[in-house]
């Protein structure tokens, strides 16, 4: 699993190069094209998007979606057969995760949080096709069918921050919209301002609430990708540094890692829907 | 940490996939999880109400085995009466059939005995004529003596 024909690679190159984004972006002088070496994808700023972290997060999205879909339309009452018993006994995992955890009336939560725990769960299982599998015949046709040396690929959506970022703000956005809506403005603000001691402290509850209030989707998104990151990172360690003895180490490794990439999504999909939850409690 | 527009993108793409796991996904599987509860609710309550009902046709057939019993007995109740009354009716004409005939052939020996004795009678005068022409030896005038033998005829 050592990066193929890449002997005059270093190990640092090696690694620096599987956690590259593919990128595609506007470069300094003005025009769009894809960003040759980390150094200007980095120049790019902003005004770029990781083609291959955000291709890959929509195909597993859109795969998910559409397998569940036609599984639904074949769906039967009284004759499930084994394909639709996997996918129900995921449906109501996720159905009583979501009535035990949200107690309020919202026909999208359920639907949310299916879709994140199964998107999640595909982009994060990812991480356990080995390092270059993937990468590697990407970075072969880079070269040989476009003529684009060492062109990084990373398969993980998750190990990208702009990934786990992109969903926990958008949750963080629909905790906002939910609590104006349910507790109204007033309430919405009164919770910040006026808890936990009161209105004759209101800078120090400002202080205190506004922090928690911001560290939820900071740490929602942050928690996913650290810890995929570092499964990542270390995938890419043994498959650098230890030669032959990466075959075992993965092994040990990848065992490990089944754990954590459900655990993860399973987190991610359970901390919406308490903190949706809260923010459809009427204000007190 | 290179925060780009795949943040956008990808926040795009989960706002999509929500509205597509909504709209195209999740009825079809809450239907299909809700017709299946729905049946197996309809199943259970038919099979309450099936025993149901089988508790109170079992309660009717014992009923009606009752009926039919205590229907049973009065009707060989009502037999036995009836053979009873059956066969004293028959003994009852037998004997009156005997005492009939009884009567009837008293009667006709009697009638029989009658006739002997008409006859008899209607024959003593020719027996007493021929016997006094045998005692006398001669012939007797039978219409002379008319008073005499009808009077003994009447005697017999």
């Amino acid at each position: 699993m050592a990066a193929a024909g890449a002997e005059s690679q270093t190990v640092q190159e090696y690694i620096v190069h599987h956690l590259s984004y593919l990128t595609f972006g506007r470069h300094p002088d003005g025009h769009w094209g894809f960003a040759h070496s980390p150094e200007e994808a980095s120049e790019m700023g902003f005004m770029a998007i990781h083609v291959d972290t955000m291709g890959w997060s929509i195909a597993l999205g859109a795969a998910f979606l559409l397998w569940f879909r036609r599984v639904g339309l074949r769906a039967s009452a009284s004759n499930p057969g084994a394909i639709q018993n996997f996918v129900e006994s995921i449906f109501e995992f996720v159905d009583n995760r979501v009535s035990e955890g949200f107690t309020h009336k919202n026909s999208l939560i359920g639907p949310m949080a299916l879709t994140i725990f199964v998107w999640v769960l595909l982009m994060n299982a990812m991480d356990l096709v080995p390092v270059d599998w993937i990468t590697g015949i990407a970075a072969w046709v880079g070269e040989h069918v476009f003529g684009f040396d060492h062109m990084p690929f990373k398969i993980v959506p998750t190990t990208d921050p702009n990934i786990t970022m992109g969903m926990s703000l958008s949750i963080f956005l629909l905790i906002i919209w939910y609590s104006i809506k349910h507790k109204g403005l007033g309430g919405f603000l009164g919770e910040l301002a006026f808890h936990p001691f009161g209105k004759w402290m209101v800078p120090f509850n400002l202080m205190i609430e506004i922090p928690t209030m911001l560290a939820k989707p900071i740490s929602l998104g942050l928690r996913l990708f650290g810890n995929l990151y570092a499964g990542e990172l270390l995938f890419l360690l043994i498959a650098g540094l230890l030669g032959l003895w990466q075959l075992p180490a993965h092994f040990v490794w990848a065992v490990f890692h089944i754990l954590v990439v459900p655990l993860q999504a399973f987190v991610f999909m359970m901390l919406t829907i308490v903190y949706l939850n809260a923010a459809h409690e009427p204000a007190h | 940490m290179d925060i780009n527009l795949t943040i956008i993108g990808q926040s795009i793409a989960f706002a999509v996939f929500c509205w597509f796991c909504h709209r195209y996904v999740w009825p079809l599987f809450a239907n299909v999880l809700e017709e299946r509860k729905r049946t197996i609710a309809e199943g259970l309550e038919a099979a309450a109400q099936a025993g149901r009902k089988l508790e109170s046709a079992a309660r009717q057939s014992a009923e009606q085995l009752d009926e039919a019993k205590a229907s049973a007995a009065g009707i060989i109740e009502q037999a036995n009466r009836r053979s009873a009354q059956i066969i004293d009716e028959a003994r009852q004409q037998a004997q009156m059939e005997a005492e009939r005939i009884m009567l009837a052939a008293q009667a006709e020996i009697e009638q029989e005995a009658n006739r002997a004795k008409e006859e008899l009678r209607a024959q003593v005068s020719l027996i007493a004529v021929a016997g006094a022409e045998k005692i006398l030896g001669r012939a007797v005038d039978q219409a002379a003596n008319e008073d005499m033998l009808r009077q003994l005829a009447a005697e017999l």
